[in-house]
């Protein structure tokens, strides 16, 4: 199926936090405001129905254009500088139709598939939290005359927004920053105003890459909850077709908007097909089994040591992570001296600067910073949210420069390390 | 998990929780020749500010940045927000710099607080490191307006110098006092100094307190706090009633950023006070 290899020049810009967060700022959206439209789909959305419906590939238009007229911009998948990424689609023809992605440790690369499958790749360097969770987003203003200072908040009003072509592993990670934002006791307006407003036309997985290992996760590749729509695309000789499933109330309002007919057996088991085809074609695999005891309990791994003599801390793991929510504040004035503003951007555990407190960085190793980002992500973050924070979307690998396999690095640490006791894990579930 | 402080979460000021409310200088005051004592007034005009000692406010100088700084003030004087400050970085340079009169910014009150309740009954002993005073007074203030309520109570300073000790005055008015105990020492005597000498754990051995029915709560270095709960444990006081105050980089304080992350907790939020057997494993790793 995957016969040509394209583009060599994606990849591999060791410049770390600044670039990797330019690129997932997405441009050229129009405002689209409907506030009496405005609906909470989350987690606790309807559990989806047993029905499935069909409707053929080249309706696909029908869709976005029943999405536009509901006052949605519409954005998925396209093909920009040798990669998938994610930015508002015209019509369906901006999709990457035709396309596929290869995969490994540090390693991207756009193939041609010998179909004109529309969803036929795997994840690429961009995720959902760029429009969820903005890379760089201004907080408030403030104002200083002779005798008064005045902070203005931001006045924050997100354009409904469609995705088109979410992932089963995708899924799982808006519902964590979900729990990041909406459920910690406080609660992020942005974050909230912006989740209110998205549509999600969730896509099973076809092709799975080479660093993808959502089924060890317990995250893909079939779609679960949280979902208005989800497409399971049927590429056959002589026909090219979606099966659908609508997950919320809005999904079939919009599904009843577009041509489509009740799936027979036939299209229903191809579709199953597809998925449980995918599952069998994972790339790799985590062992999670008392992963949280195994990690609290392994600070002092000699591992940790290896993997610092290997990664550059970049921080790009962090950026294209599609969980990783933590942010940085910066405080800018104008020349003037009256006016200054306060900017959140993406930050990243692996900077000294991110741990600095007056007199040092609490980790100035490179040692320290991985150990951080992994084990919090694999074990402080069950603590924190109830749930890991990785969904095995296998981004970190990819992405990473040098290749560093973040299924590897908890193999390394499991097999030279006996598993914990149950207590150890007990006794750190407190701190 | 960690305290469960919803409550105080619900009384934080100001309309979302990234953005601060105004406030102006009523006065500062100088405490040492790095350490001063700010004076906030809303600019709103009067109105309660109630917080739990122990908790802290994001404190943002116009145009410069924002630094997460305990509150050092008393809890029954809800007027006004007092903080003592060490200037160490360009925040807390610029806090100095204001006049009275001149604006600022606070978010807050954030954290968790020292546990004034669970220690009545009991004999508290407060151990502070240098600017870890400022922290710890507030908590002082509301068990002496209750004094009946606690058994002995000892309050063990530690300071480099002379010159360094802060609440100078107030402290010795406290040493005045026959239901008090203080302790002050230096680490190094230069000057007239005719006090003690040596690291605040040599304070421990001789304080008077029962090691079984205790509350310790301290705040300072990190490793000062490390050495002094040895010391504690050492004359018999466990650890589940050991309180330490934890300092670490906040840019947000609600728990969004992930900078103040220990381990688990969010400093933030599940700290700055911390009981000690919950995070003791920790303690002795380097850099987490």
């Amino acid at each position: 199926m995957v016969n040509r290899v394209v583009r060599k020049n994606v990849r591999r810009r060791p410049g770390g936090v600044a670039q990797t967060a330019a690129f997932a700022v997405c441009g050229r959206f129009g405002l689209v405001r409907n506030p009496a439209a405005r609906r909470l789909i989350m987690s606790d959305s309807d559990p989806p129905g047993e029905e499935r419906f069909v409707f053929e590939c080249d309706q696909l238009d029908l869709l976005l254009a029943a999405l536009k007229k509901h006052g949605y911009r519409v954005v998925g998948p396209t093909v920009r500088e040798g990669a998938i990424v994610y930015d508002e689609l015209r019509s369906a023809a901006d999709l990457p139709v035709g396309w596929s992605d290869e995969q490994e440790g540090g390693r991207y690369r756009l193939l041609k598939r010998s179909d004109r499958a529309h969803f036929g790749y795997a994840v690429g360097p961009h995720s959902w939290k760029q429009f969820l969770h903005p890379p760089v987003r201004r907080l408030w203003q403030a104002s200083r005359t002779q005798d008064r200072l005045e902070i203005v908040p931001e006045k924050d009003d997100p354009p409904k927004t469609a995705f088109l072509g979410v992932r089963a592993c995708e899924l799982h990670a808006i519902q964590i920053q979900d729990k990041v934002f909406l459920r910690g006791g406080y609660s992020d307006p942005s974050y909230k105003a912006r989740r209110e407003n998205a549509f999600i036309v969730a896509v099973n997985c076809g092709h799975a890459a080479g660093t993808c290992f959502c089924v060890s996760m317990q995250c893909g590749p079939k779609v679960g909850a949280g979902f208005d729509l989800a497409l399971t695309e049927v590429v056959e000789e002589t026909r090219h077709y979606f099966v659908v499933q609508a997950g919320s109330e809005a999904g079939r309002q919009i599904l009843g908007e577009i041509p489509h007919r009740e799936a027979d057996v036939s299209e229903r088991t191809a579709a199953e097909r597809i998925v449980s085809r995918t599952a069998e074609q994972m790339g790799r695999a985590m062992d999670t089994t008392e992963i949280k005891s195994l990690l609290y309990s392994n600070y002092e791994h000699p591992r940790w040591e290896s993997v610092a003599a290997r990664c550059l801390t970049c921080g790009n793991c962090t950026m294209v992570c599609p969980t990783c929510f933590c942010t940085t504040v910066e405080d800018v004035t104008d020349l003037s001296g009256k006016h200054a503003e306060r900017w959140q951007k993406w930050d990243s555990c692996f900077t000294t600067s991110f741990s600095y407190i007056h007199g040092g960085s609490v980790r100035p190793s490179g040692y320290a910073r991985y150990r951080q980002w992994m084990t919090h992500k694999l074990a402080a973050w069950i603590d924190q949210f109830g749930t890991s924070g990785c969904v095995g979307c296998g981004r970190c690998i990819t992405w990473c420069p040098v290749g560093i396999d973040i299924t590897e690095e908890v193999q390394a640490i499991r097999s030279a390390a006996p598993l914990p006791a149950r207590e150890n894990e007990e006794n750190h579930g407190n701190a | 998990m960690f305290t469960n402080n919803t409550e105080v979460m619900a009384a934080a000021l100001g309309p979302g929780p990234m953005v601060p409310a105004v406030f102006r200088v009523q006065r500062t005051k100088k405490e040492t020749s790095d350490t001063f004592t700010m004076e906030l007034l809303p600019e709103e005009g009067p109105q309660e500010f109630a917080f739990a000692p122990g908790q802290f406010n994001m404190l943002y100088a116009f145009g410069v940045g924002e630094v997460p700084i305990s509150i050092s003030g008393d809890p029954a004087r809800r007027s006004v927000v007092v903080h003592t400050t060490r200037d160490v970085g360009p925040v807390t340079s610029a806090l100095r710099r204001l006049k009275p009169g001149e604006g600022l910014g606070i978010r807050g009150p954030y954290g968790t607080g020292w546990p004034a309740a669970e220690a009545r009954g009991a004999d508290v002993v407060i151990a502070a490191g240098g600017i870890g005073l400022a922290p710890l007074r507030p908590v002082l203030y509301q068990i002496l307006a209750a004094r009946q309520h606690y058994g002995k109570v000892v309050l063990l300073y530690g300071t480099r110098t002379p010159a360094d000790i802060l609440f100078r005055r107030e402290l010795e008015q406290w040493r005045s006092r026959f239901d008090l105990e203080v302790c002050v020492t230096v680490d190094r005597a230069v000057g007239s100094w005719a006090g003690m000498v040596g690291v605040v754990t040599k304070l421990i051995p001789r304080a008077p307190f029962d090691p079984h029915s205790t509350i310790a709560m301290i705040c300072g270095p990190e490793v000062m706090m490390r050495f002094t709960v040895q010391e504690l444990e050492g004359r018999g006081v466990a650890t589940e009633n050991i309180y330490v105050s934890l300092e670490r980089n906040m840019k947000c304080a609600v728990s969004f950023c992930g900078h103040c992350q220990f381990g688990p907790a969010f400093v933030c939020k599940d700290g700055p006070v911390f009981r000690y057997d919950r995070i003791q494993p920790l303690m002795a790793v380097r850099e987490v």
